[in-house]
């Protein structure tokens, strides 16, 4: 995902050295030292991402039960896709679940980025407390919430019966159990982006602001016209990926709902993971699996063209 | 933040306007909101520290407390020995370890190759490489599965993978596809790109190989992105859940992660327990973190920038 503007045609590189005999030693030694170096990694990429995803493409056509061999289907576990309420389902929470993480996490993360940026004291201090949950692991974290969704002893309940207000049900709550982890998520997620704006927020030349400042510009004209259109690549590439991981959310909720209650918090890669693994319908979760390939590869695709015609500032 | 507002007070000449009152106002609001903010974060952590430590009696007091009444070491005692957490900080300790190693290696050697050397076939192989990073690993999970249950002659599998169990809940089939990451590759030829070439180029006319070259001239120079590559290959490896769920069966093979959450499934009210266990499993990177932060930052701003 980090494709973010590179030229992909090949190397740099030293200069050939030209001779009339053919290549010379040193054009020999860097082809075979280079093949050499690369005939690992590739061989491992070969068996461990090329083949599998091939081999996934090709079960996502077949009835494929995992204890025979797999059963050419055409194109069956599509329409049964078209059909399937509960995967519908799965695509709607995954939708809705991006559709609350992924602006509030945004501007939350831009809000304390821009906050850090005012040569605060004590940065290393903010920061640790804003990343810890990133470097925190998604059982981790989803464990220490329901512990603090807890219905009975939660100290979010606690909370809401302090200043007089009912207990929730929190993760049990047909309602509530999404937007739970959509909360957890936003938490979770702030601290990557924040460090990114920052970042960004740093590389922005500071003669930019003195120049609006000369002609008069508030700290809000600063803001709307220099800041954010400055952050413009930015905020696409964390927008991008971030509906990209966020239509891949599966951990926090196999651990903190199991998709309960009901289908409430059912997401595309739990329906995969319970097709393929517990129900053993391989090929139907493959099926699923390619579903989410396609939104994933839109969007990269999306996020490549934006930032390779991106235009430079300064 | 008392000598942030105390300082411009100080200076006795300074007239005090309105204009530097209201200043004062912003920085004031500026450090509440950070400070208020950065507390909320971590408020988890406080409260999973806190409960692990509590006496039974008073995990279940309501409303609850913050500080322990007694420091209640065993729950972190029961969950290294009866929970089986010493076994699975192992396992987990050995996929991080094995992980990094492999990562650092081959996507070094292949990141310095894509960036500094020339041979046939780089271009393709290189954007092989980058088509690779938009496939979603979930995508593999069922592929790799099969994979490795007919690795051939492994597991009381015969050579055409049949028979056994392959590489299925063992350590090897755990480690083994983490062992090269595109991300990475990617990472190192961006970096291998800044390096200076006249060194190399003095080299090749004192007669070095490329080899040489690579690993007593190029690899130290790419220390700070080989400190990134790691960093991120460990975090990714001890925070995993989706693969070990996937393909660990046993006790014998059960990473921190999947430990977890099979504990939470079976003791989802033993809290004190639970939080000792989820603890233990942060610790590690929060540690980590703490140490080498300017390399998680670096590495993120790194990958969120455009090289």
């Amino acid at each position: 995902m980090a494709v973010a503007g590179t030229t992909v045609a090949g190397a740099a590189g030293e200069t050939r050295v030209p001779t009339r005999r053919g290549p010379g030693p040193v054009v020999r030694d860097q082809q075979r030292t280079g093949i050499a170096f690369v005939a690992i990694p590739m061989l491992l990429f070969l068996i461990f991402s090329v083949i599998p995803m091939l081999f996934a493409c090709y079960l996502s056509f077949t009835d494929f039960k995992f204890t025979r061999a797999p059963i050419w289907t055409g194109l069956e576990n599509f329409r049964y896709l078209a059909i399937d309420k509960v995967f519908h389902t799965a695509l709607r929470n995954t939708a809705l679940y991006a559709l609350g993480v992924v602006p509030s996490g945004m501007i939350l993360s831009l809000v304390v980025a821009l906050f850090m940026n005012q040569k605060v004291r004590g940065i290393v201090a903010f920061r640790t407390c804003y990343y810890l949950p990133v470097v925190t692991s998604t059982v981790a974290s989803a464990v220490v919430w329901m512990w603090m969704f807890a219905t009975d002893v939660g100290i979010l309940n606690a909370g809401l019966e302090l200043v007089g207000l009912p207990r929730q049900r929190w993760l049990m709550d047909t309602k509530l159990a999404l937007p739970s982890v959509m909360f957890m998520s936003v938490w979770k997620s702030i601290g990557y982006s924040m460090i990114i704006y920052l970042a960004a927020l740093q590389g922005i030349p500071e003669h930019l602001y003195e120049a609006a400042e000369i002609d008069g510009a508030n700290s809000w004209h600063r803001f709307r016209h220099v800041t954010l259109p400055l952050l413009k690549a930015t905020t696409f590439f964390i927008f991008v990926t971030s509906v990209i991981s966020s239509f891949q959310i599966f951990g926090s909720i196999f651990v903190m709902t199991q998709g309960g209650p009901g289908y409430a918090t059912t997401t595309i890669v739990h329906q995969i993971y319970l097709n393929a693994f517990k129900y053993l319908r391989m090929g139907y979760g493959a099926a699923e699996a390619l579903v989410l390939f396609a939104i994933i590869f839109v969007l990269s695709m999306i996020n490549w063209f934006f930032l390779r015609s991106d235009v430079e500032y300064w | 933040m008392t000598a942030e507002v105390e300082k411009p007070l100080a200076r006795p000449r300074r007239p005090f306007t309105t204009a530097l009152a209201a200043r004062l106002g912003t920085r004031l609001a500026l450090y509440a909101v950070l400070i208020i903010t950065s507390i909320l974060m971590i408020v988890p952590f406080l409260w999973m520290v806190s409960t692990s430590l509590k006496p039974d009696y008073q995990i279940f007091e309501f409303p609850p407390t913050w500080i322990p009444q007694e420091l209640n070491w065993g729950n972190y005692v029961n969950a290294w020995q009866k929970a089986h957490f010493s076994r699975y900080a192992l396992n987990t300790a050995v996929y991080a370890v094995f992980a990094t190693l492999g990562q650092v290696t081959l996507c070094s050697m292949a990141g310095y190759s894509f960036a500094r050397l020339r041979f046939p076939g780089q271009g393709i192989l290189f954007v092989l490489v980058l088509a690779t990073m938009m496939i979603p690993f979930q995508m593999l999970l069922i592929p790799l599965f099969v994979i490795l249950k007919r690795w051939p002659l492994v597991g009381g599998n015969n050579l055409f993978g049949t028979g056994g169990t392959g590489l299925i809940d063992t350590l090897v089939g755990l480690t083994l596809p983490s062992t090269i990451s595109a991300f990475g590759i990617f990472l190192m030829r961006q970096f291998s790109l800044t390096l200076p070439s006249e060194l190399a180029d003095a080299a090749r006319m004192d007669g070095c190989n490329e080899a040489t070259i690579f690993w007593r001239i190029m690899m130290p120079l790419m220390k700070p992105a080989l400190t990134t590559l790691a960093i991120f290959a460990f975090q990714d490896a001890w925070n995993d859940f989706t693969w070990p769920l996937v393909i660990t069966m046993t006790e014998r093979t059960r990473t921190l992660q999947l430990g977890l959450q099979t504990f939470q499934n079976q003791f989802f009210t033993e809290w004190g327990l639970l939080m000792a266990g989820t603890t233990i499993t942060v610790l590690p990177l929060v540690v980590l973190f703490v140490i080498g932060q300017r390399y998680f930052v670096q590495g993120i701003a790194l990958s969120g920038t455009k090289g």
